[in-house]
């Protein structure tokens, strides 16, 4: 259980993370939006709380590591990792220009921190799978994280690791999909229903946790329910596309489109930020 | 004769017994890619992904990016095809140091049919930033580029064949990745081979020196980096180029040796691969004079084309 400070602080980043998300995506005018948002206190929660790791040593080899499956929310793994230090804050501002290691979608080899590329959907299961693999072949107690899209679960590939994290008794990895219902062309539900999603993975040997994906101790609850649970876990988290900022909340037109200067005002006043 | 893939079996069993790193992936194949002698003795180091192609490159990827050095092995239909984009995006691109070995590359899959002969992995493969192609001749060649592969750090793409094939090379032969080797000598015509067919060259260069032409015989292990310094000697030297393999002639070695070619020096060359087709049903042999890939269709086509040779 976490305590009511550190629900107050992990809030608290959140809200920064979304106005550093903000301001890189208007910066750049490209970049994905509302996945980012709906992602966001999952990330923190993680990254400032739950995981093990150190910015002074990204190659730590005990280090618990993130995949970021729905690699187009980069924005919202650039504002982690740079508050955590991988980087300086500055170099948000380079978002998705020539040059900048802060590629569309996140480059291992790039970007301090990002432990593997992601961004061509459903790949990044199958590779945060390997992880957990590599972990328990070399004997190493460091957890993997793996964060899916929900419209992401369309990819046959998602099926296929999950199927492997099953059979294979992956411990120490625990996958959470970010539900926040929406996708490019429209209602995830409607495009191609991928529900019931608990019972299927369910289905497919894994412990599975619901959670609210913006509620800090109910993502803390799941992460340290899967932690002790002794088999893969996937924390099928509700979330709101867009959130945080009433404007963007729920708009599929949102998945892909920066913020225009009129946009960012309305949204830094909602969080409280200028 | 030995098959390549019975000489990868046996390599990767010492691999493993010389690195912990060292893992293996299959899918569902293992009996026939010969990953099961290291499944059976290193269980705890092999992963089956089941018929799940794209998923086992994945977790190939995640393996290394978490230290390992994984192989990852299925036919090769498969591998350059179903798991195209997984290798792509999940070895190729961020430079992960996983093996894709893939058996029964080419025609002499056989009974299988079109639907199984990868007539086009090699283009797929070479068109990869960052991927580099072997397709070795024989056993002891496919033993060395293994263990080269193994020895070099990033993703490496091995073609394999399904059936026997002569001995071209001796037993301690070592392979250097970029590296083409020059079997014979000769200043008439130069033929150069990749995989099965560089023995085909050897019988054929030993045809047309009955004949009175000299030819000259490379075998190209490493189709890429290509090894471009001994090819463009080759045409300075001889003047006349027949490349041979048991693939299309497109993108692959043919493709390459041409590309070098017209950038460098350009020279009469006969492709001799499949004619951009499908293979089909039939015993590997019976194949392989089907399409054209035998010594006398290199015999022929090297008469033929010293006819067109420039001075």
């Amino acid at each position: 259980m976490l305590s009511e400070q550190t629900v107050q602080d992990l809030e608290q980043t959140a809200r920064e993370l979304r106005v550093d998300i903000l301001k890189m995506l208007h910066r750049s005018q490209s970049g994905h939006t509302g996945g980012s948002l709906s992602a966001i206190d999952i990330m923190a929660v993680l990254f400032f709380h739950h995981m093990k790791h150190d910015a002074a040593r990204p190659d730590w080899e005990e280090r618990d590591r993130f995949v970021l499956s729905k690699g187009h929310a980069a924005p919202a793994l650039y504002a982690c990792l740079a508050k955590a230090g991988y980087f300086p804050s500055e170099d948000l501002a380079t978002l998705r220009q020539l040059g900048s290691h802060l590629q569309g979608h996140p480059d291992m080899r790039k970007t301090s921190g990002v432990e593997v590329c992601t961004g061509s959907l459903g790949q990044g299961l199958s590779q945060a799978v390997g992880l957990a693999m590599a972990n328990k072949v070399a004997g190493r107690k460091s957890r993997v994280y793996a964060l899916l899209g929900d419209g992401e679960l369309q990819e046959g590939q998602i099926w296929e690791a999950i199927m492997s994290a099953g059979h294979y008794q992956l411990s120490n990895l625990c996958i959470v999909v970010d539900c926040n219902g929406l996708q490019i062309d429209g209602f995830t539900e409607d495009v191609m229903n991928v529900g019931p999603v608990t019972a299927k993975f369910a289905a497919f040997n894994m412990h599975v946790i619901e959670a609210d994906g913006h509620d800090i101790t109910s993502l803390g609850q799941a992460f340290s329910a899967a932690e002790v649970s002794g088999r893969p876990t996937v924390i099928v988290a509700s979330t709101v596309k867009g959130k945080g900022v009433s404007i963007f909340e729920n708009k599929a037109k949102y998945h892909g489109v920066a913020p225009s200067d009129e946009e960012l005002q309305i949204a830094l006043e909602g969080l409280g930020a200028q | 004769m030995i098959a390549t893939r019975d000489a990868y079996g046996q390599v990767l069993l010492e691999l493993g017994r010389q690195n912990p790193k060292v893992v293996a992936l299959d899918a569902d194949l293992s009996g026939s890619t010969k990953t099961a002698k290291f499944a059976k003795k290193f269980p705890e180091r092999f992963f089956n992904a089941g018929i799940a192609e794209a998923n086992m490159v994945g977790m190939a990827a995640g393996l290394a990016a978490g230290g390992m050095i994984p192989f990852a092995s299925t036919f090769a239909v498969f591998a350059a095809g179903r798991a195209f984009e997984q290798i792509r995006q999940s070895l190729a691109y961020p430079r992960l140091n996983v093996k894709v070995v893939a058996t029964h590359g080419g025609i002499t899959v056989g009974e299988d049919g079109g639907s199984h002969q990868s007539v086009e992995d090699l283009a797929i493969m070479r068109s990869l930033p960052n991927m580099t192609v072997l397709c070795p001749a024989d056993g002891p060649e496919t033993a060395a580029a293994i263990r080269a592969a193994a020895a070099y750090e990033g993703p490496v793409y091995i073609r394999l064949g399904r059936g026997k094939v002569p001995v071209v090379f001796p037993e301690d032969c070592t392979f250097e990745i970029g590296r083409g080797v020059t079997l014979k000598d000769g200043t008439d015509v130069t033929l150069i081979g990749t995989g099965l067919m560089t023995a085909m060259a050897l019988e054929a260069a030993a045809e047309l020196a009955a004949r009175g032409i000299q030819a000259r015989v490379l075998h190209m292990g490493s189709i890429k980096p290509l090894d471009e310094e001994l090819v463009l000697k080759a045409a300075r030297e001889t003047g006349a180029i027949v490349t041979a393999e048991e693939h299309s002639v497109i993108g692959g070695l043919g493709g390459a040796v041409c590309e070098v070619l017209a950038e460098g020096c350009p020279v009469p060359v006969e492709r001799v691969g499949m004619r951009d087709v499908f293979g089909q049903s039939g015993p590997a042999g019976k194949l392989l004079e089907h399409y054209g890939l035998t010594a006398d269709k290199l015999v022929e086509s090297a008469e033929r084309i010293l006819k067109r040779k420039i001075g």
